[in-house]
């Protein structure tokens, strides 16, 4: 059924017929997959389609229920990572799993260290082998600090070192590029090139469907956790894509309305936090989105973090509804009408051991509480309510927060704080990681919020959606507000020029 | 030391030396030794007051007897190390300490080889550690839990078969009580025997990828699985080896002590706990060391020579001990919030660096 791949060769790895459930669940619907050596590979497909059980399959992480693995051709069983690790299978996964407590040089060669005499680890030479990895990934990391502590890009990095720090035959990529700017982002792709072109497969996924096109031969489409179609990317398009991922036209990803825009809702005057951010000004009217652009680690979600009082701050103030706010108290901020959607949201948005209606009601549990008492009833009611409006998909409101996708997840964090009834709503990467249906549900939400007379600041990477969505573009370069650029003056060249200060030359 | 080498393979022409790679030493490396160091200073600081108050103090036998003292805490201390760097806690070492030492001294009370009955005690010690090892690393119940069980479990059985006997000095060989006492000049044969003990251990987890996994999976259990560790095996082998070595820390407490009943090593598993917290080990897992944990040992033992012979009550040592403990997690805690806002920095410089 598969067209033959480049050359008619053996497929380095494949899958054939593959299906696994979990539960009730039939994530992967007898799915073929053939991954051949110097091909780069898409795997599209909405969140929830099944990519990550299928990475998981081919990683040895999740034995097949039906179908095999084929390496080179002839039937193998993964017991487990290792041994398809040994097989020469690399993968770099969507949410970085480092050790914190050990040294980025460890983690990249946890389990693999070169040995000398008696077995024991070779420090000096994994230490030499990562100064390499490095420099060849052009990263400017001190291999010898712990992974504690570092940014999500900078993790990814280490992940991706990881990955090529073993001569891999097939290279697994979910989602590499999300928490990357764009010069990271072109290194990894030289790197990638260069490894295809040497024979490796390589088998990427990304919602950024340029990044798609730019980098790779052939694309399998997943929907539902079954095949849609395997074929070539060249002549086809994005939207070709999209209607295959998503089963129909989609009308528009950014469906900025036009709206009114009311009085000043936030104001941040002079906002400094030593080290982190200097001097940062501006106004958010109610009915506005404002985006907030600029490279990943110029001080966005520190900005958004003090506004919401998690952080201090050293100078400056911050006035919602033209009332100043007490520095340093989320739960003042919160009264004041503020609501802070994080970058995070494993980590800061939601409490992933506890049910979505819990999840939903936590920010607003004064509504369902009577003399200090939660009633579960209008708990659950909420939960049903928000969720509806929300369009979550969900089996049971009890069930874990952690079994729904991403894109699911993201959605049950707006739903905690929209049910807060906020005037000013911070989003920080409201659609990392999520997939083009859903990241179109949520641009209209946020559209309709600021309709409704909300003030929205949004904080993100992905231009299009900064372009595509804001009013008025707020872009920061290393701690500071660089540029205001109006919705009609807005474009990629002008935002990423403010963003890496190329024009205003700032010699350094 | 990170001189850089061949493979300058990258197609871009912008080398980018790593940061700071130069330094010999690695941060965290520099971070572990400076927290040892300063027990090491405090123990000094303690001891050399003490014989400035008292200079009886420092004698060959009080050297002697400051090492005795240490060698049995050493040894339980290491093993329960390496378990808490994994990640998780052994609460029954107490128990096993006591009943291996009982069951040392009845095989050597009916004439048994005194060689034999220390391997005794550590087969019967790995014997219940495999046990914890089984129920945590393959029947995924927190450590905690199941290690409490265990203590009750083990202290009773103990107690049915022991009853009210107990082993004293007469019952022993006077070889294997020499052996509690004597040494080679101040340094006990005890001492000599948990040294050997550190040093192995210590090097086992600095040198060997097993090692190294122990503190990968304390530190991200979920990571080290798809990193392809093997966990329960590893788990499973640090509670084997915790249990051998209370185990052996039973026959030497019977060969110092000459004497053992079912009352023996009650509660001495919260000392113990004690020793690898103030020892550096953090309690999450995934850090520290046993030779930190070793001078913890040392140095909570220390206190309670250093306590009678400068003339303060022995009521005071727990109280002592207690104090030191909360100091000891709240340096860990004041040094991890600024060795953050350490990387903080240099992540910014770093990244500044890049960008100009």
């Amino acid at each position: 059924m598969n067209e033959p791949g480049p050359d008619l060769a053996v497929p380095v790895l494949a899958l054939e017929g593959v299906s696994k459930s979990f539960g009730a669940v039939r994530a992967l619907r007898s799915v073929s997959l053939s991954l051949y050596a110097g091909e780069a590979h898409a795997l599209a497909g909405e969140n929830g389609a099944g990519k990550s059980t299928l990475i998981k399959v081919l990683a040895g992480v999740h034995r097949p229920d039906e179908g095999a693995v084929l390496l080179d051709g002839s039937v193998v069983e993964f017991g487990g990572p290792a041994a398809a690790r040994d097989a020469g299978v690399a993968v770099i996964y969507q949410e970085p799993t480092l050790f914190p407590d050990l040294s980025v040089a460890e983690n990249i060669f946890m389990g693999r260290q070169p040995r000398r005499s008696f077995g024991r680890v070779d420090h000096r030479a994994v230490r030499e082998a990562v100064a390499a990895l490095f420099r060849r990934l052009g990263v400017a990391m001190d291999p010898e600090r712990p992974a504690r502590g570092l940014s999500i890009a900078d993790q990814q990095l280490v992940e991706i070192a990881k990955a090529l720090s073993f001569d891999a035959r097939v290279l697994i990529m979910d989602e590499p590029t999300a928490a990357l700017t764009g010069s990271e982002v072109a290194r990894l792709f030289a790197v990638v090139r260069a490894l295809r072109e040497q024979g490796a497969a390589v088998l990427f996924i990304s919602h950024r469907l340029s990044e798609v096109f730019e980098l790779c031969q052939r694309v399998t489409t997943l929907r539902d956790g079954a095949l849609v179609a395997a074929e070539p990317l060249a002549g086809l398009t994005e939207a070709d894509l999209v209607r295959r991922m998503v089963g129909r036209t989609l009308d528009s990803l950014y469906p900025k309305q036009e709206t009114e825009v009311g009085a000043v809702a936030l104001d941040v005057s002079r906002l400094t936090r030593e080290g982190v951010f200097t001097d940062v000004s501006f106004q958010v009217r109610s009915g506005e989105i404002v985006g907030l652009a600029g490279l990943v680690g110029a001080g966005r979600s520190e900005v958004a973090r003090a506004v919401f009082g998690i952080d201090r701050f050293d100078a400056g103030q911050v006035a919602v509804g033209g009332r100043r706010l007490r520095p340093g108290s989320p739960s003042l901020a919160m009264a004041a009408g503020l609501a802070l959607v994080p970058e995070d949201r494993r980590a800061q948005g939601l409490i992933m051991q506890m049910s979505v209606e819990r999840n939903i009601g936590l920010a607003d549990l004064k509504a369902a509480t009577t003399a200090g008492f939660v009633s579960r009833r209008t708990e659950r009611d909420r939960a049903v309510d928000w969720a509806a409006k929300l369009q979550v998909k969900y089996a049971r409101l009890s069930d874990l927060v952690g079994t729904l996708s991403g894109g699911n997840q993201q959605k049950v964090v707006l739903a905690k704080w929209l049910a807060t009834g906020p005037r000013v709503l911070i989003v920080d990467e409201p659609t990392r990681g999520i997939d083009v249906g859903t990241k179109a549900e949520v641009h209209r939400l946020l559209s309709q919020l600021a309709a409704d007379g909300v003030a929205v600041l949004m904080i993100s990477s992905d231009l299009p959606e900064i372009l595509g969505m804001a009013d008025r573009v707020l872009v920061m370069r290393e701690g500071r507000i660089a540029a205001e650029i109006s919705r009609a003056d807005a474009t990629e060249q002008t935002v990423v020029a403010a963003a890496t200060g190329a024009t205003a030359g700032s010699a350094r | 030391m990170t001189a850089p080498t061949t493979a300058a393979a990258g197609q871009q022409p912008q080398p980018q030396p790593p940061l700071a790679a130069g330094s010999a030493r690695g941060l965290l490396d520099r971070v572990l030794r400076m927290r040892e160091l300063a027990i090491l200073v405090v123990l000094a600081v303690m001891l050399v007051a003490t014989q400035i108050d008292n200079t009886s103090f420092l004698s060959e036998q009080g050297i002697k007897d400051l090492l005795l003292n240490a060698t049995i805490l050493v040894l339980v201390a290491v093993g329960e190390a390496v378990v808490v760097i994994t990640g998780n806690v052994d609460l029954s070492v107490g128990s096993v300490l006591g009943v291996t030492a009982f069951a040392a001294g009845d095989l050597l009370k009916h004439g048994g080889n005194p060689v034999l009955s220390v391997a005794l005690a550590v087969v019967l010690g790995a014997a219940l550690g495999a046990f914890n090892g089984v129920l945590v690393g393959v029947g995924q119940v927190p450590s905690l839990v199941v290690t409490l069980g265990t203590l009750y479990i083990i202290r009773a059985l103990d107690s049915i078969w022991v009853g009210s006997r107990e082993i004293t000095a007469s019952l022993l060989p006077s070889g294997y009580k020499t052996f509690g006492h004597d040494g080679v000049s101040a340094v006990p044969y005890l001492a000599l025997v948990a040294a050997v003990v550190l040093i192995a251990v210590g090097y086992f987890l600095r040198d060997y990828r097993s090692g190294r996994e122990c503190y990968a999976l304390g530190s991200h259990a979920q990571a080290a699985a798809l990193a392809g560790v093997p966990v329960r095996r590893r788990v499973l082998a640090a509670f084997v080896l915790c249990g051998a070595l209370a185990g052996l820390a039973g026959a030497l407490y019977l060969a110092r002590f000459s004497y053992a009943d079912a009352g023996t090593g009650n509660g001495y598993e919260l000392t113990v706990v004690s020793a690898v917290v103030v020892g550096g080990v953090g309690f999450t897992g995934g850090s520290g060391s046993v030779h930190g944990a070793a001078l913890g040992a040392l140095l909570l033992t220390s206190i309670n020579s250093v306590l009678p012979a400068i003339g303060v009550s022995s009521v005071w040592v727990e109280a002592i001990d207690g104090i030191l403990l909360l100091l000891a997690i709240s340096v860990d805690r004041v040094m991890a919030l600024r060795i953050a806002g350490l990387l903080r920095s240099r992540a910014r410089q770093a990244r500044t660096g890049t960008n100009g």
